[in-house]
Formats: structure tokens, sequence, C-alpha cells
């Protein structure tokens, strides 16, 4: 058994170059570049459809430039809790971290119901479906429901992930144990924020 | 002890957010169609992407710590933004 141990050991380095603090941190970076790839291709494909199109709409003509705005701020209030939360649990401040982590959670669930309410609003009131558009091109709505679809699903993951996060931390007795937990979902949900900010300004805005 | 090895850097996120929220507040002003003079579009185009830009930096250098973390983590980060310009390039001419 011992011997096992030390092999084990001697194959697996006790901490990674890249992230000192954790092997999770580099998990969670590689992880992040990868989807961001995902994204970003979603993004360069959107690019080119558009760019080629001959009768591409003008987006703030058809989707609700105020209220994407709003869950805009919305997102950023909610990285901003995010580091908050990070900053109670660094200090061992167990209820200020349940305040922000609330807090974080609330931000996305009030996202995804306003998201539920512009696609539904585009969807049954503005005839925008997903191979047809009657304000122009017909991938109008395939590439607009694609990308804020997959970023909605990963809002969702992510209040998912702070919940988790959220009970996890509960459970724990010694809050300084729970930091790269909270670090690394921290991470994913400041990436989710910032897809967002490209995705208002590439679709929305444009 | 756990608490000293986390990162001792002190940032200011409130001032993060306002920065957030001023460069949102313009990008909106740039982006809706223009009520008065308008300007060309390649313009309102580089400003929009430009300020988005700066705004995916903020979270990404001060949220995400990537400033204070090992620059090859922002290596990392940046490789997918490169390839995605790539993409476009090679992608466009054949459309």
């Amino acid at each position: 058994m011992s011997q096992t141990a030390t092999m084990e050991h001697a194959v697996e380095p006790a901490e990674t170059p890249l992230t000192p603090e954790s092997w999770g941190k580099t998990g969670m970076w590689i992880f992040l570049a990868g989807d961001a790839m995902s994204f970003g291709t979603l993004l360069a494909g959107y690019a080119i459809i558009r760019s080629s199109s001959t009768n591409w709409p003008v987006p703030a003509n058809v989707l609700g430039i105020s209220l994407t705005a709003f869950m805009t701020f919305l997102l950023i209030c909610s990285s901003v809790t995010m580091v908050k939360s990070l900053d109670a649990i660094k200090n061992g401040d167990k209820s200020g971290f349940r305040k922000f982590m609330g807090l974080t959670i609330a931000g996305g669930l009030i996202f995804l119901a306003l998201q539920a309410y512009e696609w539904n609003e585009l969807i049954n009131h503005k005839n925008l479906g997903l191979s047809e558009n009657p304000f122009g091109a017909r991938l109008f709505g395939t590439t607009f429901y694609m990308i804020t679809g997959f970023h909605g699903m990963h809002v969702t993951g992510g209040v998912i992930y702070l919940a988790f996060v959220l009970a996890a931390v509960h459970k724990r007795n010694y809050a300084g144990d729970c930091y790269n937990l909270v670090e690394n979902v921290g991470l994913y949900w400041h990436f989710v924020d910032l897809v967002w900010i490209l995705v208002f300004t590439f679709v929305y805005l444009l | 002890m756990a608490t000293g090895t986390h990162g001792d850097h002190h940032v200011n996120y409130m001032a993060i957010f306002w920065w957030l929220l001023a460069l949102t507040i313009l990008e909106v002003m740039a982006g809706i169609p223009a009520a008065g003079p308008s300007y060309p579009q390649v313009l309102k185009g580089a400003l929009l992407v430009g300020m988005a830009l700066v705004k995916a930096g903020l979270v990404a250098l001060y949220f995400m710590h990537l400033k204070y973390d090992k620059k090859a983590l922002s290596f990392i980060a940046l490789i997918p933004l490169v390839l995605c310009v790539f993409v476009v390039l090679m992608v466009m001419p054949d459309f």
C-alpha cells in the first residue's frame, strides 16, 4: 500500500506551474478556453453569415435593446457580488459569503426569466422563428436563437453550479478550505458574463 | 494561514463596476439607430467592438484575476480569441 502511495506521489507533481494555488483552477481555465472556442466559432459563423447577407435586418429594430441592456447590467452586478462572495470566503465570513452568493444566484435567475420573456415576445408576437423571419434574412433568427440559447444554457448551468457550491460550503466547517471551490465557480461565472458582453455587442448592438 | 496565501492584491471592484456600467451606457448610445446626424457604419462598428473588448478585458483582468496570475494563463485565455479571428479571415473569402 505505502509503495503505491509513494509511486503515485512520484508520478503526479504536487502543484501545477500555471496556477500554484490549485489544480482545479488550471482545469477550469482549460475548460474555459475550450468553451470560448465554442462561443468563438458561433460568433465567427455569425459574422460570416451576416457579412454575406444582403437583407440582414438592423438588430435594434427587431430585438429589444433596453431589456437586454438591463440584462447586461444584471450580469455585471452578479459578477460584482461573485467577487464579493470570494472576498467574504477569503476572510472566513460565511454569512457574508451566503448573502453575496445568494445575490449572484438571484441575478442569474432574473437574467434567465428575462431571457424567457424576450424569447416569448420574439416567437409569439414578432413571429421570429428558427428559420422564418418577417424582418429579412432567414438566418437572422437561426443565429440569434443558437447564440443566445447556447449562452442561456451556460447561465442555467452556472446557476446550478453556484447553488451546488453554496450548499457544499455550507456543509464544511472551515471556510478556508472552500476558497478554491468558490474561485473556480467564480471564474466560470465571470466567463459567462464576459461572453454576454460580446454577444450583446455583436448580436444586439452592431 | 490559508487566507494569507490567496491573492493579497486589493482590487477596487466597485471602480471596475462603474467602468463597465459607463461603457455599457456608451455602447447602447452608440448602438441604437441614430436619431440625429448619423455617422459611418465602420466608425460605429469600430467603436462598439473597441468598447466590448475593453469591457471583456476588464472582466478577465480584474474579476477573473488574470492580471495577478502567471502570464502563461493569459496566453491560454487569448488563444481562442486569436483562433476565432483566424477562422473568420480564413472562411470569409469563400462566401
